[in-house]
């Protein structure tokens, strides 16, 4: 009996945190999903039904946040892992600098996505007193100036693109950095033995290795991905929806807080969906993987 | 494939800052290995054995010598343009190929004229697999075999692709006293019956001796002995030789030649013909013997019975072990009474080294 | 067969990849590193230099430090700093607390319920960030800790994955050494603080390395919590001065603020370079 008291004595700064700011909403944000014309000011609402999720999904600032979301989960995710396999592959295949390339490859991961976003803006924003770095090396090319934050639609997903793939990419090297070091020596000297040529070694034997780590990957980054908010407001202000760019995560910021805040229910009913859809592709990916990887 | 390795040696840079001079694995290492042969190299941990093998493979490039195949130089060669099948220790099965995946792998890597069609990978695969006696285990994954099948399907690998010499590292060092003697025995029907020039390592004298045409000794890099296993081991050419052989180990004693004879402790045990010198004197176990008038005093200590023979544990104080062990015939089990014995010596089993150098007198 | 020229060709081969290889790791590092030179470069222009370049200029000749200056004297940044020190420190002290008690209960300690309720945490893991928020942010306006220290710490404190992590870690200790201490009549808390703590320092160590980036970076929460600037961290602190302070036009002095901003962490990472990226590579996600 004694105990049982202490251990949930221990236990209980956990419990209590987690219970309140945690588990309490997870089931608050389903009642509030379905809660009708709920009004934040006096906390009362009309009745119970799914219309909160039927307002969401014929939002046109919603359906804008979903596609620039989908068009930045599918560029970004396989062509930050497969330039972080490129990468970790020729970092395993040296010795000399290695550490040097390590660390440097993995200080975007300890910045302040909102400050560098600040950075990689300026580089590729057009100003009335300069077109900006990115412009200026693009008119080595002939290319004309592009206003990349405040002009066209592609050019300002190009940059969010860039950007979400800059501060994605320490995690995956250094991942896949560990998962390509961890794999035995005497595989690659069999196959060296046996004249097998590297990219057949790459192919037929680190590929298979390493596969249970780049699915890791590849479902960690669908997720990250989904969730894209900050590097979007680094890069184009709090002001999303004027500029286009608004992600899923940024709607729902939106719905709860600043200037079309107040709406908590919608704000809710969004959330689930992306929960939903993060769910799905999570799943999917693992139904995948279950089938490629091997051992 | 006769294999020539002259004066081979291989120095590594020194890890330790203090000591900055390389460490030498290899020694100027000459070596004749003739066709069809199966010989061991061993030695103890450290020795430089592994490397050796690493050389002869072609994973390490030497610092000196030359490796030759026949007559062709391969010193520089890249291992895949060797031919050499190599089993490693772990025998480094692709884990998520299956044995018969495994199997095939080198053959696929053939390129140009000498590419192979899928069913002629088959045949010679089911082939290699019949030889090594796996037949049934071609579809499953290495994690689903014991140790001993995955060896087999190892040396499957090595052999598929007809190499022109066979390299093991280790081979037994992974298996179960029981499948390790199933396993030599294995080894030695399948070199026996492809006919080609195995080269394998080990520290076990046990198992190099057991299966060897050859067996090379060797310490700290350099080459201590070579020869096959009987000769080796009624001649070793030195202490090291001659401790690192037989089980039990030989007895090792402080001596000296006196005018003809050798003395241990104040007994002169036999006559020797040479200069006066104080010396080391190994006697093997089998050296010694209850019949006839003795000549060597040692304390009684305790006799284990062993069936055919029996142990007679024993000290002097000469020796430079803690007991000596005598093997004797069981016969004389009755004789061995109080707390004294009186051994008499078998010349030919008795070895008389110098004291500093170590070579044998 | 030519072995010379095997030879040859194998050396030649070798030399290429080489090239290839460094070649890519150096572009690519070339990419990271640029932007944190750009930012130290500009912040060391002067306004008005910085201005007239049409063309922007890959060096400077004559460097300053005014737009420093502006930083600290025309926006609150020192005030969005020690902001950010406070909430740190105190965070990560009490995520500390929380966490080391618990994973000792789940460790060591035998109660009833403490399977359901580990596999109750553990499922926790799975559940994103933005489910929660929403609810947390009605909670805490309605209690009135909108713009307080305790409303941006509080919902920030605990972290499921950390507890799992070190639970781990204090299950590796051996049982004898528990008994030992029991023998000589050491408390359970002492035996925690003394001797599994110290004994499972890296672990230690790591979490904290990662709550202090978390804490450093974080910016949905803050934003949605406070309003007035004297609350702000520097997540939201830059934010801000991109939108309303200096004039949007002077981007030196901005660039000043976000060097200062991004120092601490990369000094920090420095020093403790293979530890936070061990700590980082056993599954440390950004948030």
């Amino acid at each position: 009996m004694k105990n049982n008291l202490k251990g949930w004595l221990y236990l209980l700064p956990a419990v209590l945190f987690l219970g309140v700011f945690m588990v309490y909403p997870l089931i608050d944000v389903f009642v509030y999903s379905f809660e009708e014309g709920y009004n934040f000011a006096s906390q009362t609402y009309f009745g119970v039904g799914e219309y909160n999720f039927s307002y969401v999904l014929h939002d046109p600032y919603f359906l804008q946040a979903l596609k620039n979301t989908f068009i930045l989960v599918v560029i970004t995710v396989p062509l930050s892992t497969g330039l972080a396999l490129l990468i970790s592959v020729g970092l395993s295949s040296i010795k000399k600098l290695r550490e040097l390339y390590q660390t440097v490859y993995f200080l975007p991961y300890v910045t302040n996505t909102l400050a560098v976003g600040l950075v990689f803006m300026i580089l590729f924003k057009q100003t009335p007193y300069s077109d900006g770095l990115a412009n200026t090396v693009l008119s080595w090319f002939g290319v004309a100036p592009i206003d990349f934050i405040g002009g066209p639609y592609w050019a300002k997903m190009l940059v969010l693109c860039i950007y979400t793939i800059w501060v994605v990419m320490p995690f995956k090297v250094l991942i896949l950095t560990s998962a390509l070091a961890s794999v035995n020596e005497t595989y690659y000297d069999a196959a060296k033995v046996d004249g097998t040529s590297k990219f057949r070694i790459f192919r037929k034997i680190t590929l298979p290795m390493i596969s249970p780590t780049l699915f890791y990957l590849i479902i960690t980054g669908f997720i990250g991905a989904f969730k894209a908010y900050s590097d979007a407001v680094a890069l184009f202000g709090t002001d999303l929806n004027a500029a286009e760019m608004n992600t899923i995560v940024g709607y729902i910021y939106d719905m709860l807080y600043g200037n079309s805040g107040g709406y908590p229910s919608y704000a809710s009913a969004a959330a689930i969906i992306l929960f939903v859809i993060v769910l799905t592709i999570t799943c999917i990916n693992l139904l995948v993987s279950r089938k490629n990887v091997h051992y | 494939m006769k294999v020539t390795l002259k004066n081979l040696t291989k120095k590594f840079p020194s890890r330790n800052k203090k000591n900055p001079a390389p460490v030498v694995a290899v020694n100027d290492f000459s070596l004749d290995i003739e066709d069809g042969t199966l010989i061991a190299l061993l030695g103890p941990s450290g020795c430089g054995k592994s490397t050796t093998l690493n050389l002869l493979s072609g994973l390490q490039k030497p610092t000196g010598g030359e490796i030759y195949f026949g007559d062709d130089d391969v010193t520089n060669l890249p291992p895949e343009n060797r031919g050499v099948g190599l089993v490693f220790q772990n025998y480094a099965l692709y884990p998520h190929l299956t044995v018969k995946q495994n199997i095939t792998f080198p053959l696929e890597n053939r390129k140009g004229k000498d590419k192979l069609s899928k069913a002629e990978m088959s045949d010679m695969a089911t082939e290699v697999a019949k030889l090594v006696q796996i037949e049934e285990l071609l579809d499953r994954k290495p994690s689903e075999l014991s140790g001993g099948q995955q060896q087999r399907v190892a040396i499957a690998r090595a052999l598929v692709k007809e190499p022109r010499i066979l390299l093991l590292d280790e081979p037994l060092s992974n298996l179960d006293a029981r499948l390790r003697l199933q396993t030599r025995e294995e080894i030695r029907r399948i070199q026996r019956s492809t006919g080609i020039t195995t080269v394998f390592v080990t520290h076990d004298q046990e198992e190099a001796m057991s299966i060897s045409d050859m067996i090379v000794v060797m310490k700290e890099g350099v080459l201590q002995q070579k020869g096959r296993p009987q000769e080796v081991y009624d001649d070793p050419c030195n202490l090291f030789v001659a401790k690192f052989l037989g089980t039990p180990p030989v007895n090792v004693f402080d001596g000296e030649i006196k005018g003809g004879k050798l003395y241990i402790g104040n007994e002169a045990v036999m006559s020797f013909d040479a200069p006066d010198a104080t010396v080391d004197v190994a006697i093997r176990p089998e050296g010694f013997t209850l019949e006839g008038e003795g000549c060597f005093t040692c304390s009684l200590d305790r006799v284990e019975v062993m069936g055919r023979d029996i142990s007679v544990v024993a000290g002097h104080a000469a020796s430079q072990n803690d007991v000596i062990r005598a093997i004797v015939d069981s016969d004389n089990l009755d004789t061995l009474k109080g707390d004294k014995v009186v051994f008499g010596l078998k010349p030919n089993k008795v070895y008389v080294f110098n004291k500093t150098t170590g070579e044998r007198i | 067969m030519d072995y010379e020229k095997i030879e040859k060709a194998a050396k030649a081969k070798k030399r290429i990849s080489d090239i290839v290889i460094y070649t890519l790791l150096t572009v690519w590092g070339i990419i990271v590193l640029f932007p944190f030179y750009w930012m130290i470069l500009t912040s060391v222009k002067e306004y008005g230099a910085y201005n007239s370049e049409w063309i922007p200029k890959l060096y400077t000749l004559a460097p300053t430090l005014e737009n420093y200056k502006s930083a600290f004297t025309e926006v609150p940044l020192g005030g969005y700093f020690l902001n950010t020190i406070i909430f740190t420190l105190a965070t990560t002290a009490i995520m500390l607390v929380v966490t080391v008690l618990s994973a000792f209960a789940f460790s060591r300690l035998d109660f009833k319920g403490k399977d359901i309720v580990f596999t109750l945490f553990l499922s926790l893991m799975m559940i994103p960030n933005e489910l929660v928020i929403i609810t947390n942010y009605v909670t805490v306006t309605n209690l009135d800790l909108r713009n307080t220290f305790t409303g941006l710490i509080l919902p920030s404190v605990t972290s499921v994955f950390y507890i799992y992590l070190l639970k781990e870690n204090f299950s590796q200790i051996p049982d004898e050494l528990y008994y030992a201490a029991k023998v000589d009549g050491t408390s359970d808390f002492r035996y925690l603080t003394r001797v599994m703590v110290p004994i499972c320092r890296p672990t230690v160590v790591t979490i904290t390395i990662l709550k202090v980036i978390e804490c450093w970076n974080s910016y949905v929460w803050p934003r949605l919590v406070t309003d007035d600037q004297a609350y702000f961290l520097v997540s939201n602190g830059i934010q801000e001065i991109r939108e309303n302070g200096f004039g949007r036009d002077n981007i030196p002095a901005m660039m000043a603020a976000v060097v200062v901003i991004s120092v601490p962490l990369i000094i920090l990472f420095l020093i403790f370079r293979r530890k936070i990226m061990a700590g980082v590579s056993r599954g440390g996600l950004k948030q």
